[in-house]
């Protein structure tokens, strides 16, 4: 078996990074290199096509509206395909707020203009209107870790559309303080399979380094098997955790 | 003047007196606050007066800086200013300038030479413009800055767009030209359009930095391409796709030699050309004087006033403010924003020497609740030269996990109290030494009052107009 590396693929990492996404990969980077974990990245832009066979981890952030509707087209076109075949043999998939939302079935703009997503999540997401408050702060949720313990996500949010979730999804966590999918069953985010899509920015990886590990087994674990990933210095990251669970 | 006018006077005034005898600061917002519920044409009256009319600066980052130097040539020029200096950019602060400055009788003193130069809030634009109808409006720039106030990049823009559909027919729009999301506005100009920009392909970074807003064409959608980056999304853009392109400025920086305290600037202009020697440092300043110097030509003021303005400018309220404290020397360079914070980053990283630093994260209404734009933002450019560094302010605990990615190693120390923060930092630095200060626009405020008490030298901002 070869030396085990992480085979990242970037979504639009120009378009799409409004919410300091580059935080997420900078903390997988981080956390496979410090364990001497390979990482390779692979940014895709529009136009680029995807190879399902080629990656371990598939991660897309938020974008603006303007952006969003270019990489909605560019998506659906050239990408949505391979990422839902991928999806279906286990890759990982990260899908932050704006692409959470292009991923699930479809999107009803606040004008009532529906675009359909990418499918891959069974949910839909709905503008509520122009007028309508936006969903915005900062967020805790509960989150069921792998191991059963229920630990934390923490972050922040920041989104006008509201997402119910199809039964071919469940949520990945349960929201403690904040709005979440839609500020009302207090659900937030989604998983199916080994994708997980989540309004929680902040950058999400880096003070949520539980999940950051969980995201980096799952997605090792089909080609290298079980990779033990050996405890590193996380007192920085924890202490950030800590300090935004207290936050208001 | 009307009687209402005038009720709004006096109670403003007396707003604003109670506000400072209590000591809650200026009470600079209380006065107009309370002048504009009683009055809401209070602006609009006071500022009709101003026999040389009214400038408006806004935009993302620079409108203090750029603002300030038009107050300077204005007041080289011969004119006095009617200038909200001390960052009191919303309307409240606006209406508390004209009521400050106004007789119990609602006179402006000196009238006929006042010329009102106002540093504007981006999304208070729209109410701005039609109640002090401006010859001019400045933009700097647009980025992303409190994305959890403003909403979107976009959202700012539809704002900019709603305030010149308001704008008088012949008010003079001065436009960055290097950045295509204030370069657009020009398609919207109903007036005269003046171009402000950078040809200097010298003063260029290698590569494009992550901070840009702006990565499409706003005609067409397309990615736009660049044949010189300076910072963020400011350079020589072009949309390969539909043609659209950055427009030839009018008023450009023709070379720019940059020093570590000063930089030497050469302004092409359509009268003629202006050397000027700015006492700051980084290329956002250059922009800055730039976008002053632009400004002050569209309303026909001549070179060497603005010339002599910018020779001796001073940095204004927290933007490269220096400080004496105990024999060393206090540096504060605000950064709010990724593409601020990088540009004072670059600052920094260009003086010799290795350096302490002390940066500050608040999440404050005025910083903005979201703090995730650290992680565009690139604390990378100040790590190699770090001798110290102390991460501080609310969110102090976020900030030292993001300078443990940026290299600074996972034990950063944190510091949430601004006080014990600067007197850390101080006691950390040896007489003699300098103390870098890089604080989000709260901790400013704070950071700044704290330093002004023990230096002695400065004054409390509400007495700098």
């Amino acid at each position: 078996m070869s030396a085990p590396a992480l085979r990242v693929a970037h979504l639009y990492p120009r378009l799409m990074n409004i919410y300091g996404d580059r935080g997420n990969i900078m903390c997988l980077r981080h956390r496979c290199e410090a364990r001497g974990i390979g990482f390779e990245l692979t940014d895709l832009s529009t136009g680029d096509r995807l190879d399902p066979a080629a990656f371990d981890l598939i991660f897309a952030g938020g974008a603006q509206d303007r952006e969003q509707r270019a990489v909605a087209d560019d998506l659906l076109a050239t990408k949505a395909e391979a990422i839902r075949e991928a999806v279906e043999r286990d890759v990982v998939l990260l899908a932050v707020c704006g692409a959470y939302q292009l991923f699930g079935r479809s999107y009803r703009e606040s004008t009532g203009v529906e675009l359909p997503g990418a499918g891959i999540f069974d949910l839909r997401t709905e503008h509520p209107g122009a007028g309508a408050k936006r969903c915005i702060g900062n967020i805790v949720a509960n989150w069921r870790a792998p191991d059963g313990t229920t630990r934390t996500i923490v972050g922040f949010e920041n989104h006008g559309g509201r997402t119910r979730l199809g039964p071919g999804a469940r949520p990945l966590a349960r929201v403690r303080r904040g709005f979440g999918n839609n500020g009302e069953d207090r659900t937030e985010g989604a998983i199916y399979r080994n994708a997980i899509g989540t309004y929680v920015h902040g950058s999400l990886l880096p003070k949520n380094p539980a999940l950051a590990d969980h995201l980096i087994a799952t997605a090792l674990r089909r080609r290298h098997g079980e990779v033990a990933l050996a405890p590193i210095d996380d007192r920085a990251e924890l202490r950030a955790h800590e300090a935004a669970l207290r936050l208001r | 003047m009307q009687v209402r006018t005038l009720a709004a006077i006096v109670a403003g005034k007396a707003a604003g007196a109670g506000s400072r005898l209590l000591g809650r600061g200026g009470g600079t917002a209380v006065a107009g606050l309370v002048a504009e519920r009683i009055d809401p044409g209070v602006v609009r009256r006071l500022s009709a007066q101003a026999g040389h009319g009214a400038i408006a600066v806004t935009g993302t980052n620079g409108k203090t800086t750029t603002a300030l130097m038009l107050s300077r040539i204005a007041r080289e020029a011969g004119l006095v200013p009617l200038h909200n200096r001390s960052g009191s950019n919303l309307m409240r602060g606006v209406a508390a300038l004209f009521v400050r400055e106004a007789s119990l009788g609602g006179r402006i003193a000196d009238a006929a030479r006042r010329l009102a130069i106002l540093e504007v809030d981006e999304a208070t634009l729209p109410l701005i413009v039609p109640a002090v109808r401006p010859r001019a409006v400045v933009f700097t720039n647009l980025f992303r800055d409190q994305l959890d106030r403003y909403g979107e990049v976009d959202a700012v823009a539809q704002a900019w767009e709603r305030a010149l559909a308001d704008a008088p027919a012949d008010a003079t729009l001065v436009l960055n030209a290097d950045d295509p999301g204030v370069a657009h506005l020009g398609g919207r100009a109903r007036g005269r359009v003046l171009y402000y920009g950078v040809d200097d392909t010298g003063a260029a970074v290698a590569g494009d930095e992550h901070a840009s807003d702006f990565r499409t064409c706003l005609r067409c959608g397309a990615e736009l391409a660049y044949g010189a980056t300076f910072y963020g999304h400011i350079g020589h853009w072009r949309c390969d796709a539909c043609g659209n392109r950055r427009p030839a400025p009018d008023v450009r920086i023709t070379r720019v030699e940059q020093g570590e305290e000063t930089m030497a600037l050469t302004i092409a202009a359509p009268a003629g050309e202006l050397r000027v020697t700015l006492p700051l440092a980084g290329l956002y300043n250059a922009y800055n004087a730039l976008a002053a110097a632009a400004g002050a030509i569209a309303l026909g003021i001549a070179a060497p006033p603005i010339v002599a303005a910018l020779d001796g400018f001073s940095a204004a309220f927290g933007r490269q403010e220096r400080f004496r404290v105990d024999g060393r020397e206090v540096r504060v360079l605000l950064g709010k924003n990724p593409t601020g914070l990088n540009q004072v980053l670059r600052t920094i990283a260009a003086r010799e020497g290795r350096k302490r630093l002390l940066f500050f994260l608040n999440d404050g209404i005025a910083d903005g609740r979201d703090v995730s734009w650290i992680w565009d933002a690139d604390y990378e450019l100040a790590q190699p030269l770090a001798e110290w560094v102390l991460a501080a302010g609310t969110r102090a605990e976020d900030l030292a996990l993001r300078l443990k990615y940026a290299g600074f190693g996972g034990d950063v120390p944190v510091e949430r109290d601004a006080r014990a923060a600067v007197r850390r930092a101080i006691a950390e630095t040896p007489a003699g030494g300098t103390l870098y200060v890089v604080p989000t626009y709260t901790a400013m405020l704070e950071v700044r009052e704290l330093l002004a008490r023990r230096d002695g030298s400065a004054r409390h901002f509400w007495e700098d107009a």
